[in-house]
């Protein structure tokens, strides 16, 4: 544990400025670009906490996707911004809340300054383990192997999310293409960015899966990177986003957790327990499903964005 | 003060406000902000409680870590689906009042037409 240098002081202040920003401004879109900002530096705090794999998951999510889909549903309800603030509480509920909060704030803060020493800490068990899987990067090692039960749900989590958006879909357009169909300049900035980035992007995208066997990153943060580049595509109007009911599409959004539930069961039957990995092919194992989840995230992350279908197949 | 504690006061300010706000503010989507900044307040008492664990050559404990990643992955699952059920909202009756007894106005809702 070191003392805290002016930098870190500085940083946990901006970082609390821009959260004061979120909840205080008076404008929807003003308090989401806050709240971008918020994410990016937070993920500057993630890396002085000595968390890197935690920071650009943070950066890819708070900073890019979760920012683009914020700031487009602020433009979009910008017209019920007025009549709704209007239905601002009275002053004594605003006083309990606020009282309420900071009693909470302050229980947290005092947690936090009498946190057991020396802490305890499952590093060495992590440590330990990291033999049997062959992987280097111990965080790849706890999300892939030793709890890779949480990893599975979470991508089942995220493909309940995408069928609850989709379930959304007015009759009509069961079935159909979603969110609105972009137009951009041909010439425009935004299309050359789009033929221009999605080429780096997906090198980037899956060098981050491939190093996160020793080096911090993942098939998530990878995945977010392939679903930014689909989506910078689709916004620019080089390509029109599918229509959810395509074979493919679906295909894609299983691949991953089937992959995963196979090599799982295979463990029951190979290795004695579900999700078990039979010694010496962990680390294949966990590439093949690693690089069936990265086509899953991508595909997931890039629908979950566009939104629910509005449109039929044919516009 | 460590730097780890600094950021875990930061994270318990973070987790107030958010509170405060996802309470007073009548807009769903504040409240959506709200919510997702009471949530980062939360990952971010992880990554403290992670970085006071460091040990065995490691940073910081990977179990916390990786939590977190799951934890915000689930995080931004939910946080596509509100928007998308308060987008439909704002389709379906032409205003985005969380009020029960807010009158529907003639929308804009293609099931409608």
């Amino acid at each position: 544990m070191t003392i805290a240098s002016a930098l870190e002081v500085v940083l946990a202040a901006v970082v609390l400025g821009l959260a004061v920003w979120t909840i205080a401004a008076r404008d929807t879109f003003s308090a989401v670009a806050g709240f971008v900002a918020y994410g990016l530096l937070l993920a500057l705090v993630w890396v002085r906490l000595d968390a890197v794999d935690v920071a650009l998951t943070e950066a890819a999510i708070s900073g890019g996707l979760g920012g683009v889909l914020l700031l487009g549903a602020a433009a979009r309800l910008r017209t019920s911004e007025t009549p709704t603030s209007a239905e601002r509480p009275g002053g004594m509920l605003r006083l309990e809340a606020a009282l309420l909060s900071a009693a909470v704030a302050a229980a947290l803060a005092a947690a936090v300054l009498f946190l057991p020493d020396p802490a305890p800490t499952l590093a060495p068990a992590a440590a330990e383990g990291a033999a049997a899987t062959g992987l280097g990067n111990p965080v790849t090692n706890v999300l892939m192997a030793f709890r890779a039960m949480d990893t599975l749900l979470e991508k089942i989590v995220l493909l309940l999310a995408l069928v609850g958006v989709w379930s959304l879909a007015p009759d009509p357009f069961w079935g159909g293409r979603p969110g609105m169909r972009h137009y951009a300049d041909p010439q425009g900035v935004l299309a050359f960015l789009a033929r221009l980035l999605p080429p780096v992007g997906i090198v980037v995208g899956i060098y981050l899966l491939w190093v996160s066997a020793d080096h911090p990153g993942g098939a998530f943060q990878g995945g977010t990177i392939l679903a930014a580049m689909w989506l910078l595509v689709m916004m620019a109007g080089l390509e029109d986003a599918p229509p959810v009911s395509r074979r493919w599409l679906r295909l894609l959004l299983t691949v991953g957790p089937v992959v995963f539930l196979i090599v799982g069961l295979g463990g029951l039957w190979l290795a004695g327990a579900f999700l078990a990995y039979p010694p010496g092919y962990a680390k294949p194992l966990i590439v093949a499903i690693e690089l069936a989840m990265i086509l899953t995230i991508a595909v997931t992350l890039g629908l979950l964005m566009a939104g629910a279908p509005e449109r039929s197949v044919e516009q | 003060m460590s730097a780890a504690t600094i950021f875990g006061l930061c994270a318990a300010a973070a987790i107030g406000l958010g509170l405060y706000g996802l309470i007073t503010n009548p807009q769903p989507l504040r409240k959506i902000l709200a919510f997702n900044l009471l949530g980062s307040g939360v990952f971010l008492i992880f990554g403290v409680v992670a970085r006071r664990g460091a040990a065995s050559g490691f940073g910081g404990d990977p179990v916390p870590q990786a939590l977190v990643i799951t934890g915000i992955v689930v995080a931004f699952s939910a946080t596509a689906l509100a928007v998308a059920l308060l987008l439909r909202l704002f389709q379906a009756t032409g205003s985005a009042t969380l009020r029960a007894d807010a009158s529907p106005s003639p929308g804009t809702d293609p099931d409608a037409a």
